[in-house]
């Protein structure tokens, strides 16, 4: 008898618990509103840019010659060339915690205010706490467009490799 | 079905229905206290009374805020501090009595650790007060997030991804908990019900339990003397008042936890009127706004320590420290070895222990309102690990101690 009415209200528990759970989740609306493409011609060189995309900002820094020539093999996997400009596109929400963080022009660094974290121009940490470099949105690249939210080629690359997740 | 009588009188009809004459000895006239306690053991009424002040003027609040992200801040910086006749005022008393609580909280919970308030039967008190500031900063911080002004966003934010548990990468997690991938209108509307039903309905049931809990051990006194409260309640009823250790809770008692709270009082609505600014930090007067952090995220000073903990490390020790700061006082009860218990200012090595926690927790959360940098990390980074071993100390330190 015990085992019965505790099997019937274990039953009844699950279910409202998957209903409650249920609730929380994002609303299809908000799932779906997902895709944004931008020019890639109209970026000026060595000036942060913020796009914004599922209310995230998105960081667009078309590198200047110099910082071409310097890129290491760890910066240059992260590079995102479009046509033949080369760009540091990512998601400008610190690995850490999620602040965004501010780009210091004259030291072509970005500093993180929230808990002090640095990252270099081509997205990569150069002070903890953040665990990794920044993440790259999801990309694909349509001539001299760029859609965020859709993964292309270059993209699924990246995340094989490991370079964002 | 049991015996009733025609009633004698109003008292008499409710006495036989719901034996009033009993639970009010139980709860009031022989509810015994000691008399060698200090003004530290009015803090409980204090909070009870500045619980109370929040619910009033949150009810006010509710009259006219708007949870909605276009809404939210104009409904509390407009209409209410505005527009609504005595607005201001509601939003001062629950913005000060937010922040007050905590100060009491925290005085409280020191008082408790000085006297060994925690030990020898009074484990389900100390618990469920520890249950109690969990549930108070979770209450805090969905409250926070209400104007939707900058810092609103930016600690919920902060703090939501803090449950991807860093290297454990769980964003679907967060995501779930702000139902969106930023913190947008869902994340305020459950937010808003947490912080209006949800939290002050569990944080009424554990009060309850909090003083349940004190009912049978009795409070503490200022010796950590087992009194004996039988005895000593026959010989105050035999007429001994002067003699026996204790006094009745209601009204002998009661009258003097009321002149505390008088005194408080006080000094609350002279920060209410006077002193309103420390509540309300001036970042949030600027609408939220998810393309913009402000230059410099804090959260407010009664969660600065443990912010501070998380801080100076790489992301999943941190972490793990974090969560180590947050359960740690809950166990104190068990990791405090010694018999005694009796003021700390008896205890030897553990007097020093105490001492050094409260002056570390107060490096700690200056440190946490500074900027990250320099000297300040340096100093945040001893603070963390020295709270770390003092805890992992406190076993052996109490372990070896002399029985007073
Ligand atoms: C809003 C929250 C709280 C309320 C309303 C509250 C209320 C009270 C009251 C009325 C008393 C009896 C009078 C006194 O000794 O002060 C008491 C005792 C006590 N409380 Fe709390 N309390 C709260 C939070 C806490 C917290 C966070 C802790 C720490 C973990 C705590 C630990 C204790 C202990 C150890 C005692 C026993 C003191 C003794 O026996 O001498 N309480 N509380
Ligand atoms: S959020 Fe950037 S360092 Fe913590």
């Amino acid at each position: 008898m015990g085992k019965a009415f505790g099997a019937v209200a274990g039953v009844g528990a699950v279910a409202s618990l998957v209903a409650m759970k249920k609730t929380w989740d994002p609303l299809p609306s908000v799932k779906a509103a997902g895709f944004t493409t931008l020019d890639m011609t109209i970026y000026p060189e060595g000036e942060l840019i913020t796009e914004k995309w599922r209310g995230k900002p998105i960081f667009v820094l078309k590198k200047t010659a110099a910082m071409i020539a310097k890129q290491t093999e760890s910066q240059k996997a992260r590079d995102i060339v479009v046509g033949d400009s080369h760009f540091m596109i990512a998601i400008g929400l610190c690995t850490h915690l999620g602040c965004i963080p501010a780009y210091i022009p004259a030291d072509e660094s970005f500093l993180c205010a929230c808990h002090g974290g640095m990252f270099n121009w081509a997205g990569e940490v150069t002070k903890v706490p953040p665990p990794r470099a920044f993440d790259i949105p999801p990309f694909k690249i349509e001539g001299t467009s760029l859609v965020l939210g859709e993964v292309g080629p270059e993209f699924q690359a990246m995340k094989d490799s490991g370079i964002t997740l | 079905m049991a015996h009733f009588t025609k009633a004698t009188s109003v008292k008499d009809w409710l006495n036989q229905r719901l034996a009033i004459e009993k639970v009010e000895k139980v709860m009031a006239s022989e509810y015994w206290i000691p008399k060698n306690i200090n003004f530290l053991w009015a803090m409980g009424m204090v909070l009870a009374i500045t619980f109370a002040l929040l619910l009033v003027s949150g009810i006010f609040l509710l009259m006219y805020y708007q949870p909605d992200v276009k809404d939210a801040f104009y409904s509390v910086n407009f209409t209410i501090m505005r527009d609504v006749d005595y607005g201001w005022l509601w939003r001062h008393v629950h913005g000060v009595a937010a922040s007050v609580v905590f100060l009491i909280i925290y005085i409280h919970m020191f008082t408790g650790i000085y006297y060994g308030s925690y030990k020898k039967g009074r484990e389900m008190i100390w618990v469920s007060g520890m249950l109690l500031f969990v549930t108070f900063s979770a209450e805090a911080f969905s409250g926070y997030m209400l104007p939707w002004g900058q810092m609103s966003y930016w600690a919920g934010m902060v703090i939501t991804n803090i449950f991807s548990l860093g290297g454990l990468h769980l964003d679907g997690l967060v995501e779930w908990i702000r139902g969106d991938y930023v913190p947008a209108q869902a994340f305020l509307t459950r937010f808003f019900m947490l912080h209006v039903l949800l939290l002050p309905l569990a944080i009424m049931g554990l009060i309850g339990l909090h003083f349940a809990a004190l009912r049978i051990p009795h409070v503490n006194n200022q010796d950590g003397e087992e009194v004996d409260f039988d005895a000593e309640a026959k010989k105050y009823l035999a007429g001994d008042k002067a003699g026996s250790k204790v006094i009745r809770f209601a009204n002998d008692f009661m009258s003097k936890d009321l002149m505390v709270v008088g005194f408080f009082l006080i000094f609350f609505f002279y920060l209410v009127f006077f002193q309103y600014g420390f509540a309300l930090d001036p970042v949030n007067f600027d609408p939220a706004d998810g393309l913009k952090t402000p230059a410099h995220i804090y959260p407010e000073w009664y969660f600065l320590w443990s912010y501070e903990i998380l801080r100076p490390f790489s992301v999943n020790i941190g972490l793990l420290a974090f969560g180590f700061a947050q359960v740690i006082f809950v166990l104190l009860p068990w990791l405090d070895r010694s018999p005694n218990a009796v003021p700390a200012s008896r205890r030897g090595a553990f007097s020093v222990w105490f001492w050094l926690l409260l002056i570390d927790m107060i490096v700690l959360t200056a440190m946490g309102k500074l900027p990250p940098e320099g000297m300040f990390s340096t100093i945040g980074l001893v603070a963390a690990v020295a709270f770390i071993l003092l805890w992992v100390a406190l076993p052996f330190i109490t372990m070896n101690e002399k029985k007073v």
